[in-house]
């Protein structure tokens, strides 16, 4: 899965999906994110590793401006999706993040029933001008997120009594079905069993091909397994980035190493 | 107040108890603390804690039996031909009762010997006047057989008295004798206590149970009275509520209809005040409003819910009310007829329910997952979508508890609908004419002068029973759903 | 949802085809309309968030000017000296009271001109003003013959209607001539206020007084009740704390979960919100009837409003208890402590500041409590006079303040409607104040684990 396809790295520069420039996060008084630069290709996999508490959801959700939900919370510098800076007072965040869609670390869906989990957002952002529309986007939805055979018989069941992994994947469906271009992804593993993790990185890595999905995750396994790139924080700083399979075999910073090593962390 | 004496003796044996234990244990430990099974203050505690406990048990029960003893003998004293026309058995035991308290008073005051009390005939010595000149009241001439009744109801409840103290001293004497005697040093007092206490605690906690019982009990007994002076059915499915509280209540009619419609129509308007104002402050509140707003709005609003309902009740009489009137009355609209109405009780009643739905529903809000929040958001929701949309479907059933929870209030407020809703009892659909409620009717029932034994009277009972089924039943249904709702989210 | 059984191969492309690249800067029109919407929603609560306030600031602005008149009185003050000689020779005559009348009427007179105004005064206007004066005075003279030959001054009070007047109660247009009041009389009242003889006074016969007649408004005073409503109090205190306390130590420390220990909590939680009117027909059934317990007696009122308060406190003193965490226990336990022990020595004593804090606030909800007190014959015309003693304190007929101000709101007459109101805001500063120590107590003992 980790083979790294050669003309991606060659062009990765050139016309990045995401493209942050020194950005600083405050908690209050807590400085949480400090002077963070990063290059974000687009359809590929990106994972933010680090030990816990190192700033590497925060940095996530300010890709998408969650964190506007916390009242606490501060962003300074740029952040640009196809060079345009999200935080640009112009910006909806409403509308950015119909563009860039999220899952979360636990499975949460909505208490409603699978089909209206997935047709939530279409609704919603007013994708679909008819139920048969409506339709398509749901069935899509679910078959891009490889969950269509085993729901397609009960899709007016509750979201809530499926099992943990199908949750999940209904929660990347229902992410799909606002037809994003970037999806963040915040450890979405970390919760599942080992089968359930299984069918999630190759459901991320078959999504690569039309998403440009960044992914936090702890553990340095899964990065190596579904990301093309990889981004190594430690207390709020972005220690070192690059190619997945360079961070492991060969890290440049001595903190990198250590980490990969199972020194800390 | 030989009850207060008798109380304070036992008191004091136990004190006397308490030192004793502890010397006792002490001695028989050599002066030794590490020799005794568990601390001096346990042993002396046991002692105390075995006086007390008995005699106080002892008390109690014998308080509450004599009356009925007394009751009984006194019962059979009074001849059928005593009982006028018109009276009963219970009224006459009571103009006893007044009897012997004025011979009590007048001896205490010195009006009389006690030896005189004792004997006097009412056909000798007129009694009642005596009576009266000593500043007692009586209603009524004191005839032979009720005098004859008076001056053995004083005499068996000084004996009972006498008897009662005696035997309340004697087991306090006897449970400290005993105690004293099994305490030794190896003698586990600690554990004996924390027995004692343990099932003091139970018992305190058992009041709970004892509370419903006696509800239950008190609403189920007079109940079952009234129905034999007036048929059930007439009472569930009457139309029509007019009591009479003269002629013994045979003309009356308490139909309960016109009364429930009115408690509902009142909680209705109540609940149509208090609803949407609540949920939406409720929603303002724990989504969108900062900590400074939230921090001053939360207690102010709070603050509605802690003014009693008499407050209420006068606001809805002579604010509200003549306010309404002068809108819709003859001089507005001309559709309500005085400033008491469903309307006004209707409205009062849900500003004093807003902070109540409010804050039941912020709870609940609360309890749903932030995760909920962050997945809408995540798919580029607005607020107010979230709310609509995941949110409020998600706390429904807490929700609907909590509007249960609060209809439940409304039908069982009281002072706000006495003073506010109007007397009359009314089977119309117009929110601006005077009706009236089941807790009203309770209280004018039971606040008039009617005889506790009649009809009119003891309708309050089948009233009560009707309200405690009803707020009972909404309040099983509504705790139930609050409580799954919340196991759902823990 | 209804297409459950779509199948995969038609339900491809439709929508599947990527959105148009858009600029994040132009607001489209769909999430103009959203944030609109978004905007409409916040109003609405912010509107009934401002209803709520709305409803408390009238409530507080009723309470307060209504209530505010019921704590000044109206009296007509004179000053004059009777001598021996006045005395013996009023004393002398066939109508006393009206010879000390004469008198009053000529002091009143005599201050009237030296206030440089000139007015007649009619014997009936006076009546009509403040009574009959003529009883009250030769009743102290009699009383206090040392007084006679010295200058002595009247405080009387005046009749009600005078007194509504001075209030703004009753206004010249609104009065109708009786033999309560003419309106001709208000010309001498102006007068006799312009002389600074009728004087606006702080009513402390309302904050110290006992209910009065129905005729007699202006005597009516709250502080009978307020006594009756201290003993009740002190029944709900002394029971309330101990057994709710003992309840919930019971039920979070020690109970065993079984069927008995669900019976209690489901009986706690269904009386916390049964109507308070039914505990009233438990004390009148229970109490009254089948214990004999005096009737209209503080005692009784407190031991159904204890009844009442129970479930409440013992709902916040678990919550405290709870609030306790469980190294202290175990720490206590694991220095050989029994469990009692540590209950009793170390979780309790942490828990206190909270269940103080509950209990109060319990007290508080059982002061306002009316509807079991007027079934237990607790109503406001009981309250005619202070208890002999402390033991009759709780067995003598009392009122309590709430069902004091419901008597005096169901009479008629005005000068009672004040008087209620003015027993709201006395009740209130009782809660006001029960309110405010709850939460410096909160404030100076809570605990952060």
């Amino acid at each position: 899965m980790n083979e790294m396809p050669s003309i991606e790295q060659a062009n990765a520069m050139s016309d990045s999906k995401i493209s942050a420039n020194k950005v600083q996060v405050y908690y209050g008084d807590t400085h949480a994110i400090k002077d963070v630069d990063i290059e974000i290709q687009p359809r590929s996999v990106t994972s933010f590793i680090g030990p816990s508490g190192c700033g590497k959801s925060t940095f996530l959700r300010t890709i998408n401006r969650m964190n506007d939900t916390i009242d606490i919370c501060r962003v300074e510098g740029s952040i640009k999706i196809d060079g345009e800076d999200i935080y640009d007072p112009k910006v909806d965040p409403v509308q950015l993040r119909a563009k860039v869609g999220m899952v979360f670390q636990k499975p949460n869906p909505f208490p409603k029933s699978i089909y209206d989990n997935i047709a939530y957002g279409p609704r919603i952002h007013g994708l679909a001008r008819n139920k048969a529309e409506l339709d398509d986007i749901v069935s899509s939805s679910l078959q891009k997120a490889g969950l269509w055979e085993e729901v397609k018989n009960r899709l007016d069941e509750p979201g809530t009594g499926m099992s943990g992994g199908q949750q999940q994947r209904l929660c990347i469906a229902r992410a799909i079905a606002v037809s994003p271009e970037v999806i963040l992804m915040d450890e979405p593993c970390s919760a599942l069993d080992p089968i359930a993790t299984a069918k999630v990185e190759e459901l991320i890595d078959e999504l690569r091909e039309n998403f440009t999905i960044v992914i936090v995750t702890h553990s340095m396994q899964q990065a190596a397994r579904v990301s093309q790139r990889t981004a190594f924080f430690h207390l709020g700083i972005l220690v070192e980035e690059g190619p997945t399979e360079d961070i492991f075999t060969n890290p440049k910073d001595k903190r990198t190493q250590d980490y990969i090593t199972g020194r800390f962390g | 107040m030989p009850l207060f004496w008798l109380i304070l003796i036992v008191l004091v044996i136990a004190a006397v108890g308490y030192v004793l234990g502890r010397a006792r244990a002490m001695s028989s430990a050599g002066g030794e603390l590490a020799a005794l099974h568990s601390l001096p203050s346990y042993y002396g505690a046991n002692v105390a804690m075995k006086v007390v406990v008995p005699a106080f048990l002892l008390l109690i029960v014998w308080l509450l039996a004599q009356p009925f003893y007394v009751n009984s003998v006194i019962s059979d004293m009074i001849p059928e031909t005593a009982i006028e026309e018109g009276s009963s058995r219970g009224l006459v035991l009571a103009e006893v009762r007044r009897a012997a308290r004025g011979l009590d008073n007048a001896v205490a005051t010195g009006a009389m010997d006690e030896e005189f009390a004792r004997n006097a005939r009412a056909d000798f010595a007129d009694i009642s006047t005596r009576l009266r000149d000593a500043g007692q009241i009586v209603t009524s001439e004191i005839s032979q057989p009720i005098l004859r009744a008076a001056q053995r109801y004083r005499i068996l409840n000084s004996t009972g008295n006498l008897i009662m103290s005696v035997a309340v001293i004697l087991v306090a004497l006897f449970a400290a004798f005993w105690a004293l005697r099994e305490t030794n040093a190896e003698f586990r007092a600690r554990n004996v206590v924390e027995q004692g206490i343990k099932a003091i605690l139970i018992a305190a906690a058992s009041i709970a149970i004892l509370t419903t019982i006696g509800i239950v009990l008190s609403l189920v007994f007079n109940t079952w009275e009234f129905f034999r002076l007036y048929p059930a059915s007439d009472f569930f499915f009457g139309l029509t509520w007019s009591p009479s509280f003269s002629g013994r209540g045979s003309s009356s009619q308490l139909g309960i209809i016109p009364l429930l419609w009115g408690t509902f129509y009142i909680s209705i308007v109540a609940l149509l005040v208090a609803v949407p104002i609540g949920l939406f402050a409720a929603v303002y509140l724990s989504e969108y409003a900062g900590p400074k707003v939230r921090a001053v709005a939360k207690p102010l609003l709070e603050v509605l819910a802690g003014i009693p309902t008499i407050v209420y009740g006068l606001f809805a009489l002579l604010t509200v009310g003549p306010l309404l009137l002068s809108v819709f009355g003859d001089e507005g609209l001309g559709i309500m007829q005085a400033g008491t109405a469903v309307m006004t009780a209707g409205l009062v009643m849900g500003i004093m329910l807003i902070p109540f739905v409010s804050s039941l529903s912020d709870d609940i809000i609360n309890a749903v997952p932030q995760a909920m929040r962050d997945g809408s958001y995540g798919l580029g929701a607005t607020k107010s979508e979230t709310v609509r949309q995941v949110i409020l479907p998600a706390a429904l059933p807490g929700i609907v508890g909590a509007i249960l929870l609060a209809a439940s209030r409304a039908i069982g407020e009281t002072m706000i609908v006495v003073l506010g809703a109007g007397a009359a009892a009314r089977l119309s659909l117009n929110p601006f004419e005077a009706m009236t409620t089941v807790t009203a009717k309770i209280v004018s029932q039971l606040t008039g002068d009617a005889d506790f034994a009649s009809p009119v009277a003891l309708v309050a009972f089948a009233l009560g029973m009707t309200l405690f089924v009803i707020t009972l039943g909404l309040n099983i249904v509504a705790l139930y759903i609050v409580r799954k709702y919340r196991e759902q989210y823990d | 949802m209804t297409d459950a059984t779509l199948p995969p191969e038609t339900a491809q492309p439709a929508a599947k085809t990527p959105m148009q690249p858009k600029s994040l800067y132009a607001i489209d029109d769909l999430t103009r309309k959203r944030n609109a919407a978004e905007k409409r929603f916040q109003a609405y609560g912010i509107t009934a968030i401002g209803i709520g306030l709305f409803f408390l600031v009238v409530l507080a602005y009723a309470i307060i000017s209504q209530g505010i008149p019921a704590f000044s009185r109206t009296v007509v003050e004179v000053e004059f000296t009777l001598t021996q000689a006045q005395y013996e020779e009023a004393e002398g005559t066939l109508f006393k009271t009206r010879a000390y009348e004469e008198i009053f009427i000529g002091a009143l007179t005599g201050q009237l001109q030296d206030s440089g105004i000139e007015t007649p005064v009619e014997p009936e206007a006076i009546e009509r003003i403040v009574g009959k004066p003529g009883g009250t005075i030769r009743e102290f003279f009699r009383e206090n013959e040392d007084r006679l030959g010295e200058p002595v001054q009247f405080d009387l009070a005046a009749s009600s209607r005078v007194d509504g007047y001075m209030s703004g109660r009753i206004t010249r247009e609104s009065m109708t001539d009786s033999r309560f009041l003419m309106k001709s009389d208000l010309d001498l009242v102006d007068n006799l206020v312009e002389a600074q003889v009728i004087k606006t006074v702080f009513n402390w016969p309302f904050i110290t007084g006992a209910d009065a007649g129905v005729d007699n408004a202006a005597a009516a005073g709250i502080g009978a009740s307020v006594v009756g409503s201290f003993f009740m109090m002190l029944v709900v205190l002394f029971l309330s704390l101990p057994i709710g306390v003992a309840a919930s130590i019971y039920l979070e420390e020690f109970a065993p979960q079984n069927r008995f220990t669900d019976l209690i909590e489901v009986n706690i939680s269904n009386l916390a919100a049964v109507p308070s009117i039914v505990f009233g027909i438990l004390g009148l059934a229970v109490f009254i009837q089948f214990m004999h317990l005096p009737q209209s007696a503080p005692l009784v009122g407190g031991l159904v409003l204890t009844l009442m308060t129970l479930p409440t406190i013992i709902i916040s003193t678990r919550a405290s208890l709870k609030a306790v965490p469980p190294s202290i226990r175990d720490a206590a336990l694991g220095v050989g402590a029994s469990k009692m022990q540590a209950t009793f020595h170390h979780v309790l004593p942490l828990a206190m500041p909270g269940i103080l804090t509950g209990t109060i606030i319990g007290l508080a909800q059982a002061l306002g409590e009316t509807a079991p007190l007027l079934l237990i014959g607790m109503v406001g015309f009981v309250a005619r006079g202070y208890p002999e003693g402390f033991i009759e304190g709780f067995t003598e007929p009392n009122s309590a303040m709430p069902a004091q101000i419901y008597t005096w709101a169901a009479r008629s007459d005005l000068a009672f409607t004040e008087k209620a109101w003015g027993g709201i805001v006395v009740l209130l500063i009782f809660l006001l104040s029960m309110n405010i120590l709850a939460i410096i107590l909160r404030r100076r003992f809570e605990r952060r684990w």
